[in-house]
């Protein structure tokens, strides 16, 4: 038998019978297509997720203060709640440890702030003029804290995009104007880029002022609550997370490193959280959507038997006229590869066009792999195989004599 | 030339019980012979049709189709005798539904690997031989009146040119005058292309349009002889 024979056969059976073909097709189309879709929305959200920790500036060391243990008491306060972490650790991590690239402390806190007629509570971190660096903030109009205005203890404030359209309206121009917080005078010297909400916290709402004016005139104590340190690289980041922490339980007077009263996120540890967590997520949706095409496979072969059956004197005749039972075989596996093919195709087109809506009226930014349509091609068409053998082989099978016989 | 030597067939249902529906069936049918074959429901006359026709293999004893033996050929071989060497026309005609004339009389070429450009050309000859107009080769086999139809299972027989034509009680789904119509088609055919036709039927009225009656009861030949009183249809 002819390839191109064996290829008309088929379709002028697969045409035949329009309605049910087309049916079938649809189960692998919404199969393929989701798991297309699926997959693509579960990689596109891990990418966000990876894209806005990074954000927070890369090769990041968060150093913050651990949970306060009352003495005598069996009460635990949140991690960071203790005010173990000073100045002077700042200083000693800035001087003694080697690998970093950049360091800045921060003493944030929120306060009512007052403008002329507006007012709103937002966090008010003290820091340094190495602050944008590390933590990738833009400036967007004038400038950001100096050495300067630290040394000086200026009373200097540098609002976020956020906190400006609070106090002064949308897309106004704040620089030069004076606001309060807790009552203190601050002037505005900048404004910071947006960067967008990071999903832990909104980093547009916020006000940088220096941090020495920060301890004198709002903490009222030489503390810091964060300090944000940068490795030079990625594979100094351990090294510098080790000499950390030994240089704070010495100079903290800890022997015991599992009661220190600081910790240390890394970041990179969190983006494998965050990962792990988003693969879950992936793998979660890809099983629901592997499914709904196991069960578009179940469709395929719940046709085939049918038409098997249907087909009988049919197949009967071919036999009778001297068809094999390899071009029996091969016909009706054909069928079955062949709806599967036309599946595959079109639900790869219907699970990009998902994700493309997704993308474009959801806000998670998908993303259709290459990998994923390959991978889809390949299970539609093991589908096809997998699913059409059994029938195949029972068309194959069937005896001549009673299969013209059968009513 | 088939040769059919002490053929026997027998049945096994249910593992134990056999059924022996041939006992021994002997005949020779030279090349351009019309021959009936009658015999009552359950003599064993559809048996023989498939052994005859290489759909099956018979028990014990020897079938020689052009001085092949194909008594005990493996399943895929006895498909390619029935390509080159069998024509069957059943009773119900068994055409492809929602199929055109011309794809069913062509179906046969696939599996005998004819190339393409030739295969419309034959199957317009073999229609024309058995009298189908030629307005109805585009039309689906389903919009057909039954001695159409067969006329087209004729045709799908024919188009391989083959050794022999069996045909299985092809006027059984006919009224009287198209099973005369059909029947004298498969005289003209023996008559002007000296088609070897075998006519399996239960009906002597039937059986009398060939030149020779076998006439088998339970399994054995009761009578064989030329049919003196041959009728000759003409259309």
């Amino acid at each position: 038998m002819l390839k191109a024979d064996l290829f008309t056969e088929t379709s002028m059976a697969l045409l035949a019978n329009k309605a049910r073909s087309g049916l079938t097709i649809l189960g692998i189309i919404i199969g393929i297509g989701s798991v297309i879709a699926m997959i693509a929305i579960g990689q596109g959200s891990q990418s966000n997720i990876q894209s806005s920790i990074q954000s927070l500036g890369s090769n990041l060391l968060l150093v913050q203060p651990g949970a306060q243990r009352g003495l005598g008491f069996e009460v635990n306060q949140g991690r960071g709640s203790a005010q173990t972490l000073t100045q002077a650790d700042y200083e000693a991590i800035a001087t003694q440890v080697s690998g970093i690239s950049g360091i800045a402390p921060e003493l944030s806190s929120r306060y009512q702030v007052t403008a002329k007629g507006t007012n709103t509570n937002t966090s008010v971190d003290g820091t340094t003029a190495s602050y944008p660096a590390i933590r990738n903030v833009q400036i967007d109009q004038g400038s950001f804290i100096s050495d300067e205005n630290v040394t000086n203890l200026a009373k200097v404030a540098v609002l976020g995009p956020t906190t400006r359209d609070d106090l002064f309206g949308a897309d106004s121009n704040p620089i030069g104007q004076s606001f309060r917080i807790k009552g203190v005078e601050f002037k505005i010297i900048g404004v910071t880029a947006a960067k967008g909400g990071s999903g832990f916290s909104n980093q547009d709402d916020m006000i940088f002022v220096p941090i020495s004016t920060a301890q004198q005139f709002l903490a009222g104590s030489p503390r810091v609550s964060t300090i944000s340190v940068q490795a030079l690289d990625q594979n100094s980041m351990t090294s510098v997370q080790e000499q950390i922490t030994s240089l704070l339980l010495q100079r903290h007077n800890i022997t015991d490193p599992t009661l220190a009263d600081f910790n240390i996120l890394n970041q990179a540890d969190i983006i494998n959280t965050a990962s792990s967590v988003t693969n879950t997520f992936t793998i979660l949706l890809g099983s629901v959507a592997a499914i709904s095409l196991l069960v578009g496979g179940i469709g395929i072969m719940n046709m085939m038997l049918t038409t098997v059956t249907e087909r009988t004197r049919e197949i009967g005749l071919r036999k009778a006229i001297g068809a094999k039972k390899r071009d029996i075989n091969y016909q009706f596996l054909l069928e079955a590869m062949m709806l599967t093919f036309i599946g595959g195709v079109v639900g790869i087109i219907f699970g990009w066009l998902v994700s493309f809506g997704v993308n474009k009226f959801g806000s998670i930014a998908t993303k259709v792999s290459l990998p994923s349509v390959a991978l889809a091609f390949g299970v539609s068409a093991a589908i096809g195989i997998i699913f059409g053998y059994y029938p195949a082989r029972r068309a194959a099978r069937l005896n001549p004599i009673e299969a013209l016989r059968y009513e | 030339m088939i040769e059919c030597k002490n053929i026997t067939k027998t049945y096994y249902t249910g593992g134990d019980i056999e059924t022996t529906v041939l006992k021994g069936v002997t005949f020779e049918i030279k090349d351009g012979e019309f021959v009936a074959v009658i015999g009552p429901s359950g003599s064993g006359k559809s048996t023989l049709m498939h052994i005859l026709g290489a759909l099956d293999s018979p028990t014990s004893g020897q079938y020689l189709l052009d001085k092949q033996d194909v008594s005990k050929l493996s399943e895929d071989d006895l498909a390619a005798i029935r390509i080159k060497k069998i024509g069957f026309v059943f009773q119900s005609f068994n055409l492809l539904p929602r199929a055109t004339v011309l794809r069913n009389v062509m179906l046969p070429m696939v599996y005998a690997d004819i190339p393409k450009e030739k295969r419309m050309a034959l199957a317009c000859t073999a229609l024309i031989s058995t009298g189908l107009e030629e307005t109805h080769f585009n039309h689906l086999s389903n919009q057909l009146s039954g001695g159409q139809m067969q006329r087209v299972a004729i045709s799908r027989a024919l188009v391989n040119n083959p050794t022999l034509i069996l045909a299985d009680e092809p006027t059984g789904n006919l009224d009287t005058k198209t099973g005369e119509i059909v029947l004298g088609t498969f005289q003209r055919l023996n008559e002007q292309q000296h088609h070897t036709i075998i006519l399996i039927t239960h009906e002597h009225d039937v059986a009398e349009a060939a030149d020779r009656i076998i006439h088998i009861r339970d399994g054995v030949i009761v009578e064989d002889k030329k049919n003196l009183n041959k009728r000759i249809i003409r259309p």
